[in-house]
């Protein structure tokens, strides 16, 4: 196991240091340049430009990028000349991850219960009905449903704000837009999991020994069907924690959602790379956390591993 | 082997039909009357799709027989369901519900099952002690976790597995082996009567005859009743005392094992039975092999008749109409043709 976690953590260092590779080379392939300004004096820009290390060899820059990648400096941004872009991720990101949680808490309890109880009452209406809020969840883009929900709770019934975010009354309809759509997700691979389980001789192995309905469900068909929401759990909580454009532009929370779209309208290189390999690495890192989860839950894995 | 009068099992006109859609019915199992004694081994032998294995689920419980009864020791298994009808006939008197957990509870303590795919019949996420174990733990709520460990430490070493074995997953065992655990597993919880359905049928050759006589052997030990689905007639001839044949839903003969394989009446086990290779080439040079024709019905909507009828070669016209009954043609050979 251990040898296992080491291999995995070097795999993923290489993996964010490609990323990182890539998108540096892309971000520069872009035509035009931070500081093309109809205002700017060629005088300006050439020293800006000597400022950021513009005037030095691209392959030294790279480098002196990755050497304060080490040291977790991830520049200054060049839009807003005075912040660091450490800085911005720090005030931005805890009200992503604040509402990522919330939406996939969320997502994951109900999506597993909806999807259990689907399949147990398969060809029912109880099954009907949950699949039905899978379908509209996984077809209904989230700005439509932060839209319906901001109109009729916040506007309509004026039960809970329309927008911001400062306390919990006003995380609740951002965190339900958030997450309908993996919460549907989670419901469906879990509904047709629970159904191929039902299918299986073990499942018939545990009712000949006389054990409960009750027990057959929980530790026999649910402990089974569960490892596939797993697997797919790694993208799904990089993608809700590091926060989203449109969800946080449509309730105004000042999350990192509307950095990743601004920074590229400003061609602003140290945003665009700072948010890539704090995403990437995120990604990489709950990816890995889940392939070890993986190993726990089962058991087939482990050893393959050893 | 003593025989005494009462049978351990006695199947009634045991019925399962499943509903396919509106108007059409899977007659699974039609009719099927058998008695089993203690610690008799009785093959049920047939093609697939027979309806041997809906039998044996019926018997273990995990189907609900459509009708028909089924008694063990005596006591119709499916009661509860009869008992609750009885009592709404009758609410002035005070007669206690069955609880039908409960009784299923018992039931399965007496009764168990080996099942025919070991890959797939053990729960991959369990360790050998916790699918072992838990029939037992089941029955014997307050046993201690050394004494659990001991008892399935007993049970591995019964079935020809080491102690060592406890703590491992099913992945990391052979099919013979993984069967094994399926066998300590049908034995943990001590059963009178164990329905073994297709054990081998998905082991090697050379596994499969290990596997046998270690069934012999436990049988010997535990004094235990056996019904071996099979569909290998040599497996069957070596390890049963009687032998049911079923066809389509249909039982068609029902012999003690020796005279079965003397001599067989229904013209459909003939053909069985020809078609078990020999492994002299001489005899099956010299052999006669009934070939059947046609393909097997469909149990969907059966007609009334001989369900055989469409296959059988001494075909009579009176086979199309009349269904013929199980009768018994010498003691303790039944068979259900029209030509006897």
């Amino acid at each position: 196991m251990k040898k296992y976690i080491i291999k995995r953590v070097f795999i993923s260092l290489i993996t964010i240091l490609v990323l990182v590779s890539v998108v540096f080379a892309l971000v520069r392939l872009i035509p035009g340049d931070p500081f093309a300004s109809e205002k700017m004096t060629p005088e300006i820009k050439a020293n800006l430009e000597r400022y950021y290390g513009f005037d030095k060899p691209l392959i030294v820059q790279y480098f002196t990028y990755l050497k304060n990648l080490v040291t977790g400096n991830l520049g200054y941004s060049m839009f807003y000349p005075n912040l660091r872009v450490n800085d911005i991720i720090a005030s931005a990101f805890p009200y992503s991850f604040d509402l990522g949680m919330r939406a996939l808490s969320m997502a994951i309890s109900f999506g597993l219960i909806l999807g259990i109880v689907a399949a147990l009452n398969r060809g029912k209406v109880l099954d009907f009905t949950c699949v039905l809020i899978a379908i509209i969840g996984t077809s209904m883009p989230d700005f439509i449903i932060g839209a319906t929900l901001q109109y009729f709770f916040g506007i309509k019934w004026g039960l809970l704000p329309v927008a911001q975010y400062k306390g919990i009354s006003y995380t609740i309809l951002p965190s339900i837009a958030l997450g309908f759509y993996t919460l549907a997700l989670v419901s469906r691979v879990m509904r047709a999991n629970m159904i191929e389980t039902i299918q299986q001789d073990y499942i018939k192995t545990a009712k000949s020994k006389g054990i409960s309905k009750l027990r057959v469900i929980i530790k026999h068909q649910i402990r089974n069907a569960i490892m596939p929401v797993i697997t797919i759990l790694g993208p799904i909580v990089a993608a809700l924690l590091t926060g989203t454009f449109v969800i946080e532009s449509i309730f105004a929370i000042p999350g990192m959602g509307r950095h990743y779209v601004q920074s590229i309208q400003n061609l602003d290189y140290t945003i665009i790379l700072g948010m890539t390999v704090f995403y990437g690495s995120f990604l990489v890192v709950a990816n890995m956390i889940v392939d070890l989860l993986y190993g726990i839950v089962d058991p087939r894995i482990r050893v393959s591993g050893e | 082997m003593t025989k005494n009068n009462k049978p351990l099992m006695r199947v009634e006109n045991l019925c399962k039909y499943f509903k396919i859609k509106e108007g059409q019915i899977l007659k699974a199992v039609d009719d099927a009357s058998f008695d089993i004694y203690k610690g008799e081994t009785v093959g049920l032998v047939g093609e697939s799709g027979c309806g041997k294995s809906t039998t044996g689920r019926c018997l273990v419980k995990l189907e609900q027989p459509t009708s028909g009864e089924v008694y063990f020791e005596d006591k119709e298994i499916y009661k509860h369901k009869y008992h609750e009808e009885f009592i709404s006939q009758h609410p002035e008197e005070n007669i206690p519900k069955i609880n039908p957990d409960q009784a299923k509870l018992d039931y399965t303590k007496d009764v168990q099952m080996i099942f025919q795919n070991p890959y797939s019949s053990l729960n991959p996420r369990m360790t050998v002690k916790d699918i072992v174990g838990e029939g037992i733990r089941l029955h014997n709520k307050k046993i201690k976790n050394k004494e659990l460990e001991k008892t399935i430490e007993n049970l591995l070493n019964d079935v020809g597995l080491s102690k060592d074995h406890i703590s491992r997953f099913p992945h990391e065992f052979s099919g013979g082996q993984r069967q094994r655990i399926g066998i300590a597993r049908a034995l943990s919880v001590d059963p009178k009567f164990i329905v073994c359905d297709e054990p081998i049928s998905a082991l090697d050759v050379s596994v499969q005859a290990q596997v046998i006589n270690m069934l012999k052997k436990i049988q010997r030990e535990r004094d235990l009743t056996y019904l071996f689905i099979a569909h290998d007639l040599s497996v069957v001839k070596y390890i049963s005392d009687k032998v049911i044949v079923m066809y389509l839903g249909n039982i068609v003969e029902k012999a003690k094992s020796e005279d079965l394989y003397k001599n067989p009446m229904h013209p459909y086990t003939q053909a069985l039975l020809s078609s078990i290779p020999v492994a002299n080439p001489k005899i099956a040079k010299s052999r006669k092999r009934i070939v059947l024709e046609g393909e097997l019905s469909s149990p969907i909507n059966p007609k009334d008749c001989c369900r055989f009828s469409d296959r059988c070669k001494h075909v009579m016209p009176i086979c199309k109409e009349v269904k013929p009954p199980l009768l018994a043609y010498e003691e303790g050979h039944e068979v259900a043709c029209h030509l006897y």
